[in-house]
């Protein structure tokens, strides 16, 4: 057997295709997104949870607040201030971030997430109005 | 982990079983005052039963014109899309939570060869029956179709995976399936409640969300007496007196899937 | 052992390049359904399963039907069918991928289809189904890779393969009866509301199964210089000719309690089918082809002489085949559903995007089918040589 060169040049192309996205966007990173907070949202001061928190752990927090609204029919949360939410994607979220634009789809695109959300929930309430 | 705390106390119960460790669940339990970890609750003013039912007093209700605010206001509630068979070109993508039907329709097993006039020609109101033994909930492959403890056969489109097992298990057609994207169907959308998203099952929800702020169904609220809403458990209900004066029937009965909906002809 | 499938003659690569055709050309119209929605397809409010759903039921008859060549070799010792079982199980595997994928295709959110086993619901009985569909799928697998190894290799097949094949015969059955309780066990449809219908799935399955075994045992024989056999034939021919004749009394069984008890509930389903019901009939002639077709192949089948003549038997299994397609393929879940819960009309018909994905499924199994097969009659030519 002498397909030595064939394997080699196989190799090599095979590992130029897998790695073609990084050469391709190298030093072309997208700038890091800054979402953007509405009057009433900064006047709040504070989400549901603290903003690192939140940061981190929105999306299991949404699928809870799902699952206890559909499921359990219990719609109020309680949060570590003791203060009470109604558990509601587009009438608590999307009522102080009524900008889903500058504020969800930001980070979304960023991260390369396109969550299902907006398929039902309806995505902005103050301007579709 | 504050936040699985619920998986936790799951989890906490059950080791408590085979390990006695109630002393450890009580720790958890104990204490109030400002929560120290953040909780779920039933609002203050949810509407509460063991078996929600509903009777419709049909001898109030004799034409489509005293129908269709009943319709409208469940479907403009829910953002039920009306999909045009004008447009579509056909009936097969409808959407209907709330409809009317004639009475050998909605009661075919008791149909009479010669009847009543005037209910032949009655329009009569058909919904999900919210029954107490749901075949629809039995079919289900996910638990997407759920019965709640208040009765309500309720449905998670988050987790339908739209196989459409509950249209067939159900023997009142009462089920509906998203063929399309109803968003562009939807004259005017009600902001507070969600639309659909194409692929999944959907049917009436007795209003659990208005019934979470403390108001009647949309459907009750718009009739004008005609509808009657209440616990079938509670035996001091109006729901339950209404049914103790007034003779009542229920779609077929003999499939035993136990109705909630009754209805006054 | 896969590199038997690799090399082949050219109209063994032709008919594969055709049937990656249709697969290419099934998953683009996959892709259309899965953007805009199962709208795409013939299915309504009334008729909510149809063709896809009953392909699925179609498929597992023939993949349960495999068992018939597995069974009398295995526990009666019924040494000619050595021969072919593996064909029987590999038959059964290429079934078992066409109907899970007419689920796939079928589901309105294919991308959560896991849920069914991150949320195992034991009280619905389509979650069995994707149990014993994959499980029998599994078994399949492993019994017939080990097996045609050891032949490949001239030597017995390990010893912990024996239970497994035990447990792939109840299995077989097993296929079938979870996926008729899929529907007789539902309230209100009166069509499927019978007890028979699991025994009569499989009546139907070891006709269908067998007699498409016996069609490609046949063209094997002409493509390959493997011969599965005249006596096998024969002997597939006899397990046919029974299943059919039990069919068809299942389904007279039906149309007596229907009839004689003239419950609406079950005869309008019936009335549908056969002779219309309020002007609406699509299915009429196809119901009647159906019935001509299996009737007549039971008859040939029955009379020794014809049953013996290999080119007529295939005629018969061919028209048998063709003929439980149609029961249970075409009529028997739409018939379910017409007329609907409110005694209303509503008919279906599968639109060409429908049957384009369908037909691309078909290609699927029939790809894997096709590998399966090159490879199996590779080693047992290589074998006998």
């Amino acid at each position: 057997m002498n397909d030595k060169g064939k394997i080699i040049a196989g190799v090599i192309i095979f590992i130029a295709l897998v790695t073609f996205p990084f050469w391709y966007s190298m030093g072309k990173a997208a700038p890091k997104p800054e979402p953007v907070l509405t009057p009433q949202a900064l006047e709040a001061k504070a989400c549901v949870r603290d903003k690192v928190w939140i940061n981190a752990n929105h999306m299991q927090l949404l699928n809870e607040w799902r699952d206890a609204v559909v499921r359990d029919g219990e719609r109020v949360y309680v949060n570590l201030e003791g203060k009470e939410f109604n558990m509601s994607l587009s009438n608590t979220c999307l009522d102080c971030h009524s900008n889903k634009a500058e504020f969800c789809d930001r980070c979304h695109n960023y991260a390369a997430v396109s969550p299902y959300c907006w398929d039902c929930h309806i995505d902005n309430p103050k301007e579709t109005k | 982990m504050e936040d699985s705390r619920r998986n936790f106390l799951k989890m906490a119960g059950i080791a408590a079983l085979g390990a006695g460790a109630s002393p450890v669940l009580n720790a958890f339990a104990a204490g109030g005052g400002p929560a120290a970890t953040p909780k779920t609750m039933k609002g203050k003013d949810i509407l509460w039963a063991k078996q929600w039912g509903l009777v419709i007093d049909t001898r109030k209700l004799t034409t489509a014109e005293d129908l269709k605010p009943l319709i409208d206001a469940c479907h403009k509630t829910h953002n039920v899309p009306f999909i045009d068979p004008a447009i579509v070109g056909h009936n097969r993508h409808e959407i209907k939570w709330l409809w009317q039907t004639g009475y050998a329709n909605a009661f075919p097993d008791l149909e009479a060869r010669y009847t009543h006039e005037e209910v032949e020609t009655r329009p009569f109101l058909v919904l999900c029956n919210h029954c107490e033994n749901p075949p629809c909930v039995r079919a289900c492959p996910t638990k997407a179709t759920f019965k709640r403890p208040d009765g309500i056969v309720a449905m998670d489109f988050h987790r339908c995976i739209g196989c459409r097992f509950c249209m067939a298990a159900c023997p009142f057609g009462a089920r509906s399936f998203n063929y399309r994207d109803p968003r562009p169907f939807l004259a005017e959308t009600n902001l507070a409640f969600p639309t659909r998203t194409k692929g999944v099952v959907e049917k009436c929800n007795f209003c659990v969300e208005r019934l979470a702020d403390g108001l009647l169904p949309a459907c009750v609220e718009a009739s004008n007496g005609a509808l009657v809403f209440g616990d079938l458990e509670d035996p001091a209900s109006e729901i339950r007196e209404v049914l103790r004066t007034n003779y009542t029937i229920r779609r077929k009965v003999a499939l035993g899937t136990g109705p909630a909906v009754y209805y006054i002809v | 052992m896969l590199e038997y499938a690799i090399k082949g003659s050219k109209a063994y690569c032709a008919w594969m390049t055709a049937l990656l055709g249709l697969i290419g050309l099934g998953f683009g119209v996959w892709l259309w359904q899965f953007n805009f929605g199962l709208g795409i397809t013939g299915l309504s409010r009334d008729v909510s399963w149809g063709f896809y759903i009953a392909q699925l039921t179609y498929m597992v008859g023939v993949a349960a039907g495999g068992v018939m060549v597995v069974l009398p070799y295995y526990l009666h010792d019924y040494k000619a069918f050595g021969r072919i079982t593996i064909l029987g199980e590999f038959l059964a595997i290429a079934a078992l991928i066409v109907c899970l994928l007419s689920v796939v295709v079928d589901l309105g959110q294919p991308m959560r289809i896991l849920n069914v086993w991150l949320h195992p619901t034991p009280n619905s009985v389509l979650f069995w189904d994707t149990i014993v569909l994959n499980g029998y799928l599994f078994l399949n697998l492993v019994i017939g890779w080990n097996v045609l190894q050891a032949e490949r290799n001239g030597t017995h097949y390990p010893g912990w393969v024996k239970p497994l094949i035990y447990l792939s015969i109840p299995w077989a059955i097993s296929i079938h009866t979870v996926t008729a309780f899929l529907y007789c066990g539902l309230p209100g449809r009166g069509f499927w509301l019978t007890a028979i219908l699991a025994p009569r799935f499989l009546a139907s399955a070891f006709a269908a199964g067998p007699a498409l075994l016996i069609l490609l045992c046949l063209l094997i024989r002409k493509v390959s210089n493997f011969d599965p056999g005249r006596e096998q034939i024969q002997a597939l021919a006899k397990i046919v000719t029974y299943a059919i004749i039990i069919n068809l009394f299942f389904f007279l069984c039906e149309i007596f309690v229907a009839f004689y008890s003239q419950i609406p509930e079950h005869t309008t389903h019936i009335k549908y089918l056969f002779v219309g019901l309020h002007g609406h009939g699509v299915l009429v002639p196809w119901m009647w082809a159906s019935m001509i077709l299996m009737a007549t192949a039971a008859i040939m089948l029955v009379i020794p002489a014809i049953r013996h003549n290999e080119g007529v038997l295939a005629v018969a299994c061919a028209m048998l085949f063709v003929g439980a397609w149609i029961d249970k393929g075409l009529g028997l879940i739409s018939a379910g559903f017409v007329p609907n819960p409110l005694h209303e009309v509503n008919e279906y018909v599968p639109t060409l995007p429908e049957l384009a994905i369908t037909l691309g499924v078909y290609a699927i199994g029939a790809l894997v089918l096709t590998v399966l097969f090159k490879m199996a009659i590779g080693i047992k030519e290589e074998v006998r040589a």
